[in-house]
């Protein structure tokens, strides 16, 4: 396993070319990368109906009749979604899980990815498994699941009553619930949607739906008092045990906190709120007006609008800088703490912060080049896809990870190449 | 005068019996209504409602836009008009002091006699958009619990799985996985690519497809590794397209699902949105759903599979090797044409593809709708005969071209016609764009 | 008599006037109010090329398809409308009004065509009332207001016509004239008469959703 400080941040170029794997098997598929991006890895064909994954031209030893879902964790393992004499289970670095499933999908990595967890289902019950260690009971539906940030727990919303075809009154009953490690709420819920884990992993909240017109926030099971027209995604506080959610109020958006509304704008559309990771600040992607999108900071919404959309909201480390990807107009720029970088691109990916805080960085895309930009100026290398950058942990040093012509490219250069 | 089996039918169509509606019907109280219209007609709507209600002056000559009132001997009550006057109008003159019996009346009337097609918008001089109306009183009925069971079912279907028909995700995958192993027998290298974040191209479709139609995505995935498109399909939720809740009047929902749409293709970070043959869903992501969070526009260009065909044969990129023989004739579905003008791009792919192609008339932005948009043919089986009745004018608009296949690239059309099709026994095919264009396009030996 | 001729075309014709520009003034500012204060969104996708394309499809004979399927309908609407309003605005003795008190004038209409579209802003009324009696589909929407309505429009042009030809009692007519045309121009903004204003409106933003959004014809 490999932390950051173990990665090369020398400047150099690191290839591997694919393009002899293209000969020795029937086809490549979409290739991954490490994070420390010393891997290059795609599922390959061998012929006659078998898969294998190679991994840097070495590929995995026992051939499979399906593969996907192909990802390298955050810890630098590879994992892949395998299927043998019609049975799935996970191959982690070419190791099979013991357990074997019906179908398996939905991988998920704790945030050092440590823990591996993935969605199940097995004669038609559904349920999640960690780290080979599968709930014990099985629903008869499964979605939304999610791994806690640390990796211990599991979650997902599910369903604990069965449903024939019609049963709209069954249903308005509730038959959903959320499930922690397989347990379930004491109560049902019309719906439930979009589970989030407090930073401790001891609690989930969740939106649920009372009635067909009746929405509100469940944290641990307990509904809040107050009634809204519609809720989004509930976030917990780094630290503190509370929650707040974009809420629906009398026809316009504003945000609460363990259901007080504690913004005193109200907004067309309000959504994927934030804490900074200190806990001080809480972003959320705004709509002020109708066709108009933008970050606010503490309800206190940027100048800049955009029309089209506003993605991928992030602080720096220190909680001081917020930066965001934004669409107008078809094209695609970052936007960091209401300043918009001048170029725009085609495609701009999610913006990252140098661990200092000073740089941002984001793949971006024109004319189907790919390259990476850091404070608002592209470099002009170019190649024909990109991954993420990754800064080193001063800062100084930038990780580039790219194809072009079949190969793969490692390029370490310093941040200032890009930045000035 | 009409056949006496249509005149039967509508008899029979006197006694419905849908439990969505008369479990919902049983549990109104007369405040409960009036609160709920009042809520509605203050907090919702505004100067449309009001401008359309004021403007009108009963000219009736709206009437002929409708083919539930062409097609049902010209009886005024299914007259665009004549639904509103059953509906809205009494809603606001009596200030939604209206009983339990006008409430199941206005909920038939505004789900099941109206497809929302918009062809009376361009029969009224004034322009009222009745549409608009009757889902203001799908709204309302949303509101009030009354919604009939088949559609609501749809609905809870969207609300649960992010698409129409309870597809699993472990199904929409293993049916991906599956369509792309099918594929792979005609052409050996065959992918279905998912989950491919930066491809060109999102392709999404309607949950028919993997329940039913999985040929369908076997076929676009030929078009789309002939063309040699960069194309992704996601592996979450996300990836259907549809929306009866957009027709439910439950506009949270379709909020959410639309949400959850767009969120995948942006996750994606895709260039734009392609999606199959469809209409309502067309509706939904480019008008309707997009709308309701505060899009002006879809956030990611969407484009419907017809103007997606008509790009590949200009550019080359699909080519037709041989021409379909049989005599086709093509249905113009109301979200694509009155809702996006692609008539002469559906004619330019029909052309290229079809040497005899008979119009039918009317046509383009006037064709009449095919009586199963609008989630008519989604409120179920309790209301085909109505159904069938309500759009004789379909079937002989149909049978006037002599054609031995219609065309009909929209999915509820293509049911709907298909339908129209058996009940006036009429000797024609139904068939997809896709499913020519399949069977005609050069593809690798 | 000769009184309530004083009091009808004088303080009761000032108010019509008021209540009347009043009135539509007020109705068109609220409708756009109504619109900023609860759908918004509607200004971001009108369109002025759409908008006038829509209306001008529509206030030409024969130039959408609806209009073409409805001939007589057509030419009746046209030619009523058409005389409805100018025959009042063009009118020689009405402009001899305007000039006694307010020393104004414009081009009047030659008596004799004026008199021809009063009869046919008449026959016209009386289509409209066979409509309304005979279209089952037209039979079936209307209400009470719709025949008042009706009324209120004929009444002004029956009694100015019988005024004009100054048959029996004509003086005491004219009295209901002006009573009925004040009554008419108050009836405008305060009834369903008012799509005299908001079909412009409605018409444009159909045209823009249909033109600038959808890219399709609505005519």
């Amino acid at each position: 396993m490999s932390t950051m400080t173990d990665w090369d941040f020398d400047p150099g170029e690191k290839v591997i070319s694919m393009k002899e794997w293209k000969e020795r098997y029937e086809w490549v598929e979409d290739p991954q990368v490490s994070p420390d991006g010393e891997n290059v890895a795609a599922v390959v064909n061998l012929g006659n109906g078998e898969f294998t994954v190679c991994n840097n031209g070495e590929a995995w030893e026992s051939p499979c009749e399906k593969i996907w879902c192909l990802r390298f964790s955050p810890d630098g393992r590879l994992t892949a979604i395998v299927c043998q004499e019609m049975e799935w289970t996970m191959s982690v670095d070419g190791t099979f899980w013991d357990s074997r499933f019906d179908f398996l999908w939905n991988t998920r990595f704790s945030d050092d990815g440590a823990h591996i967890a993935a969605a199940w289902q097995n004669d038609l019950t559904y349920g999640m498994t960690l780290d080979d260690v599968s709930w014990e009971t099985g629903y008869s539906n499964m979605s939304g699941m999610c791994l806690s940030p640390e990796g211990g727990k599991t979650a997902a919303v599910v369903q604990t009553i069965g449903l024939n075809e019609g049963e709209i009154f069954k249903f308005a009953e509730g038959a959903y619930t959320a499930a922690l490690n397989g347990k379930t709420w004491p109560r049902n819920f019309m719906n439930v949607w979009d589970i989030a884990f407090s930073s401790n992993s001891e609690h989930i909240a969740a939106e649920v739906r009372l009635d067909r017109t009746t929405y509100t926030i469940a944290v641990d099971g307990e509904t809040w008092k107050q009634r809204y027209d519609c809720v989004w995604t509930p976030k917990f506080h780094p630290s503190e045990h509370k929650v707040v959610a974009p809420v629906r109020v009398a026809g316009a958006w504003t945000l609460a906190e363990n259901g007080v509304l504690i913004w005193k704008n109200r907004y067309l559309q309000l959504w994927q709120t934030l804490y900074s990771p200190c806990g001080k600040h809480i972003a959320a992607i705004v709509s002020p007006a109708y066709g108009k999108w933008t970050m606010a900071k503490d309800d206190q919404p940027w100048n800049n609008r955009f029309g089209e959309m506003v993605s991928d909201p992030v602080f720096s480390p220190n909680g001081d800088r917020l930066a965001v990807s934004v669409k107008d107009n078809g094209k695609w720029t970052l936007a960091v703490n209401d300043q918009v970088w001048g170029q725009w691109f085609n495609r701009v990916w999610g913006p990252v912060f140098s661990p200092d805080g000073r740089y941002v960085a984001s793949r971006v895309e024109s004319d189907g080049k790919f390259t990476c930009a850091v404070n608002g100026k592209a470099w002009e290398k170019t190649y024909d896809f990109c991954l993420d950058p990754v800064f080193s942990p001063d800062g100084d040093r930038l990780l580039v990870r790219a194809f072009k012509d079949g190969a793969y490219y490692r390029i370490v250069i310093p941040t200032t190449q890009i930045a000035g | 005068m009409g056949d006496p089996a249509v005149q039967n039918d509508a008899a029979v169509e006197a006694k419905v019996v849908d439990e969505g509606i008369d479990r919902g019907v049983e549990a109104l109280t007369p405040e409960r209504i009036e609160s709920v219209i009042n809520q509605v007609f203050e907090k919702e709507t505004g100067a449309r409602l009001q401008a359309y209600v004021e403007t009108c002056v009963h000219c009736g000559l709206c009437s002929e836009a409708c083919h539930f009132y062409l097609s049902n001997d010209k009886d005024p009550k299914f007259s665009p008009v004549g639904k509103v006057k059953q509906t809205i109008w009494e809603m606001v003159k009596r200030k939604g002091r209206v009983d339990a019996d006008f409430i199941r009346n206005a909920v038939e009337v505004a789900h099941t006699q109206c497809n929302l097609c918009k062809r009376c918008a361009m029969y009224c001089p004034f322009g009222i958009d009745i549409a608009y109306l009757m889902l203001v009183v799908r709204r309302i009925c949303h509101k009030l619990g009354v919604t009939p069971l088949y559609i609501q079912d749809t609905v809870n279907s969207h609300s649960v799985t992010m698409n129409q028909m309870w597809v699993k995700e472990d199904e929409w995958i293993d049916t991906l996985q599956w369509q792309e192993e099918e594929g792979r027998d005609e052409i050996p290298d065959l992918r279905i690519p998912v989950e491919k974040e930066g491809a060109d191209i999102m392709y999404s479709v309607i949950a028919p497809e993997p329940k039913f139609q999985a040929g369908l995505i076997y076929q676009a995935a030929v078009l789309m590794n002939v063309a040699g498109m960069n194309w992704t399909m996601p592996a979450t939720p996300g990836w259907d397209n549809s929306d009866m809740a957009m027709y439910t009047g439950d506009n949270e929902i379709m909020a959410r699902v639309k949400r959850s749409h767009f969120e995948t293709a942006r996750r994606l970070r895709v260039n734009k949105i392609v999606m199959g043959e469809c209409g309502h869903a067309f509706r939904s992501i480019y008008d309707m759903g997009n709308r309701q969070l505060g899009w002006k526009m879809p956030p990611i260009p969407v484009q419907h599979a017809i103007d997606f065909y008509d790009e590949l044969l200009r550019e080359g990129k699909i080519r037709i090797a041989r021409k379909f023989e049989k005599s086709v004739t093509l249905h113009d579905p109301c979200n694509i044409v009155r809702g996006r003008g692609l008539h002469e791009k559906s004619r330019s792919v029909v052309r290229a593809m079809c040497d005899n192609f008979i119009e039918m008339h009317p046509n383009r932005e006037h064709n009449y709708c095919c009586a199963a948009g609008g989630g008519v043919i989604n409120c179920g089986p309790p209301y085909k005969q109505k159904r069938m009745a309500g759009n004789r004018v379909k079937a002989e608009q149909l049978a006037a071209t002599k054609a031995e296949v219609l065309i009909a690239p929209c999915h509820n059309c293509h049911s709907g016609l298909e339908d129209i099709i058996h009940h006036y026994k009429l000797d024609m095919e139904v068939k997809f764009i896709l499913d020519i264009l399949y069977e005609c396009m050069e593809k690798p030996e | 008599m000769h009184t309530i001729y004083q009091f009808v075309s004088g303080p009761l014709a000032w108010i019509a006037f008021i209540l009347f520009a009043g009135g539509c003034i007020y109705r068109v500012a609220a409708l756009l109010h109504t619109v900023y204060q609860k759908e918004r969104f509607i200004f971001s996708y009108m369109s002025w090329r759409h908008s006038l394309n829509s209306i001008f499809h529509w206030i030409i004979p024969f130039a959408s398809v609806n209009s073409r399927k409805h001939p007589v309908m057509t030419v009746v609407t046209f030619v009523f409308h058409i005389s409805l309003i100018l025959v009042p605005i063009f009118l020689l003795s009405h402009i001899v009004l305007w000039d006694e008190a307010w020393n104004i004038t414009w081009p009047a209409l030659p008596d004799g065509l004026a008199d021809v579209m009063t009869v046919l802003v008449i026959l016209s009324c009386v289509f409209f009332l066979a409509r309304r009696i005979v279209l089952p589909e037209v039979k079936y929407v209307t209400s009470a207001s719709d025949y008042v309505i009706l009324a209120i429009v004929a009444a002004p042009f029956i009694t100015g016509f019988y005024a004009y030809h100054q048959w029996p009692g004509y003086s005491f007519v004219m009295i209901l004239h002006i009573l009925a045309g004040e009554i008419m121009l108050i009836a405008i903004p305060f009834s369903r008469l008012r799509h005299m204003l908001f079909s412009v409106f409605t018409r444009a933003y159909m045209g823009s959703e249909f033109g600038g959004v959808r890219h399709a014809r609505d005519w």
